[in-house]
């Protein structure tokens, strides 16, 4: 994976200090709360309901074993003992003094870490597929571009302060697995017909209060031109994006306002432009940055035979593994979580323990997916039986990836200043009642996604089944959605009625559930029985 | 007029009062104009050659558009002086100056020691931009 070069430290080290400056300039009083806010969130730094929270960023969720031991330390020396994994790839933790925030930036920084831009009006961290690298049906790796666009884009002097956050997923594969139309800006890597490798761009999409799916607006941008058509894309947004209303100034509004196609005009016109003005970095660059994601050196002609006699490694082998494109090798997915646990915690002794076991077991690589799981991206299949105990006896080896019990969700209004219902005490029951083997068994790959509050952290709008809490005069109330997906067919979800009480929600997820294995027929997932069936069988079950 | 706090030219002061741009374009003798957020810098383009001075207002800091239009003015090629007034705080100066604007000009004087050390912040870069400054990219592979 990237190793920061004296300059990539240098810009780390240089923000460290601006920050502890700034940080001293609040607590002298020279910087209201008012004017110190927008500084401390383009650093990762938001005031929750209980203390600040620091949100760090894991670039394209590619981690290795130094940098997640650190991550377990700062659990330890900053926070309760635990962090929490993210739908955007990163990791926070909730329980940040403002006093101690420089020194956390300084531990990240020597293990080339930091916190920039994981908040705030301005590019974020850039995310990516999980599998990048691993997976057998990629073009080619997509961190390499992502590495690029987070140099471009960290401290980028014209876009610091956008009308509104602006988030960008690079993916390089057809099965689309880091839901990159919901992006502001999503890439996707693609070879065209005379075997070049190029970017495929679409703008305006995103999640929040109007979800909207990006359209493409252009089919291939040439490697050479990658940075100059993102500054394009940039600079119209920074120019033209609403500003007198926050709800309205995301890019999607833009490009929904504009249409696509006039965004699309004048996004090329200010292409042409800038073309001429030589801020695209040299080919040479991106190959230098290449470097440094060659593949790991797997062993030639490793085993692909598995011992499955243990029924529980079984399980957690068919539900946690992906296929690997080096013969003898798997990806294996880590769930966090377990059966009424809190989606994503993980506390500080399993953060060290999975740091070590990468070390041991993965070519010191692990990822943060979006689904708020860790992969462990390059196991020998030898030694996955190994791995998977020393996981387990951590409890770390639970076998629900993809199904009802990997539950996606925002912290709620047990943290979030935002939320206007609870998020966790909601995924913990509908975990209990669907977390056993058997039930998951039967019902299979169903993606549940729970958010608090209409700005869709939890991206209940891309779940088969989405949660949505919402304040019903001074009481929480949580509506059902029912056939959103993030995947290359994304789809966004639809309502299906009148909301739910915490206990009625899942009662109407067990109903949906049901409605699903009575009409299910070979081989469908819930999401597809929904897509052939429709929402009147859910509908009348649940309300009937 | 609020005094210019900090300028990083060597011709002679500018003291021409700035115009809107509406105004601007009615009156062929003006040498100043003032630019504001919803304005579009590129109408100034045809006009460039008789501006001695630009000011940028920005009438709450965390409104970034002023930034495009100052890197609109240099790639145009204009080399008069672009000017930062208004709600301008010290952690936007190295930005700022970064996209070209060579005189700052606060609403509320800023602590000098702390605009001297946000000027001086950045080391290197990462970008391209209107300050003429060799980014990173182009250090690693020069030779």
């Amino acid at each position: 994976m990237y190793k920061y070069d004296s300059y990539d430290q240098q810009m780390v080290d240089t923000r460290v200090a601006e920050f502890r400056d700034q940080v001293r300039r609040r607590l002298s009083g020279e910087l209201t709360e008012e004017q110190f806010r927008p500084l401390r969130l383009q650093n990762g730094l938001y005031l929750q309901l209980h203390a600040y929270m620091l949100r760090v960023a894991v670039p394209y969720g590619t981690l290795n074993s130094a940098q997640m031991t650190v991550l377990g330390d700062i659990a330890d020396k900053y926070d309760r003992g635990y962090g929490h994994f993210t739908t955007r790839q990163n990791i926070q933790y909730n329980w940040i003094k403002l006093e101690d925030t420089p020194d956390i930036l300084a531990d990240l920084a020597k293990v080339e870490m930091h916190a920039i831009q994981t908040s705030g009006n301005c590019i974020r961290n850039i995310s990516s597929d999980q599998y990048a690298g691993a997976a057998a049906d990629e073009v080619v790796d997509p961190r390499p571009y992502a590495e690029l666009l987070r140099q471009w884009s960290s401290f980028h002097p014209e876009f610091l302060t956008l009308p509104r956050k602006f988030k960008i997923a690079v993916i390089a594969s057809e099965t689309d697995r880091a839901a990159m139309r919901l992006h502001d800006i999503g890439i996707k890597m693609v070879r065209n017909p005379a075997g070049e490798i190029g970017a495929q761009f679409y703008a305006g999409g995103g999640m929040g209060r109007t979800p909207m799916i990006g359209p493409m607006i252009r089919e291939f941008v040439p490697l050479d031109q990658l940075i100059t058509y993102s500054e394009a894309c940039l600079r119209v947004y920074n120019r033209y994006g609403r500003r007198d209303n926050k709800y309205k100034a995301r890019i999607k509004i833009l490009v929904h306002e504009l249409g696509k196609d006039e965004y699309t005009r004048q996004v090329e016109e200010e292409f042409a432009h800038l073309l001429g003005q030589g801020i695209e970095p040299p080919l040479a660059e991106l190959e230098r940055i290449k470097q440094y994601f060659v593949d790991p050196a797997f062993e030639a002609g490793a085993s692909d035979e598995l011992d499955l006699s243990d029924p529980d490694f079984r399980l957690w082998v068919e539900r946690n593994t992906h296929a690997h494109k080096q013969a003898g090798y798997v990806i294996a997915n880590v769930s966090l979580k377990p059966v009424g646990g809190i989606p994503g915690d993980a506390s500080a002794d399993q953060i060290r323990l999975m740091a070590q076991l990468a070390k041991d077991y993965s070519f010191d690589e692990l990822r943060v997916t979006h689904a708020q799981n860790i992969v462990f991206p390059h196991v020998k299949k030898a030694d996955l039986y190994t791995l998977w105990k020393a996981l387990d006896e951590a409890g770390l080896g639970i076998a629900n990836l993809d199904t009802l019990g990997d539950i996606i969700a925002c912290p709620g209004l047990d943290y979030c200043s935002l939320a206007n219902a609870r998020s966790i005490p909601v995924a913990q029951k509908i975990s209990e009642r669907f977390g056993s083997a058997e039930k998951q068994a039967e019902i299979g790959e169903l993606k549940l996604k729970i958010s608090g509050c209409i700005n869709a952290c939890g991206h209940h709008h891309a779940g088969h089944i989405g949660i949505l809490g919402v304040d019903k005069k001074g009481v929480e109330n949580y509506q059902l959605l029912l056939g959103g997906c993030e995947g290359a067919d994304t789809s966004l979800g639809k309502i299906t009625g009148p909301g739910f009480d915490e206990n009625g929600i899942v009662d109407a997820v067990e109903k949906a559930t049901e409605v699903y294995l009575s009409n299910k027929q070979d081989g469908e997932r819930f999401l597809d029985t929904y897509r052939r069936i429709g929402m009147d069988p859910f509908k009348e079950a649940i309300y009937g | 007029m609020v005094d210019v706090q900090f300028r990083f030219r060597d011709d002679e002061a500018v003291n021409d009062s700035a115009v809107t741009v509406d105004a601007f374009t009615e009156q062929t003798n003006a040498t100043a104009v003032r630019i504001e957020p919803g304005d579009d810098a590129r109408a100034l383009l045809p006009f460039l050659d008789r501006l001695r001075l630009i000011e940028v207002n920005f009438p709450a800091w965390t409104d970034g558009r002023g930034y495009s239009s100052a890197r609109v003015l240099r790639e145009a090629g204009f080399t008069g002086e672009i000017r930062a007034v208004g709600d301008v705080v010290i952690d936007m100066l190295s930005h700022l100056k970064r996209c070209g604007f060579d005189a700052f000009a606060p609403d509320k004087p800023l602590n000098p020691a702390d605009a001297q050390a946000a000027f001086e912040r950045w080391d290197n870069v990462y970008q391209a931009t209107a300050d003429g400054r060799q980014p990173i990219w182009a250090l690693r592979h020069q030779s």
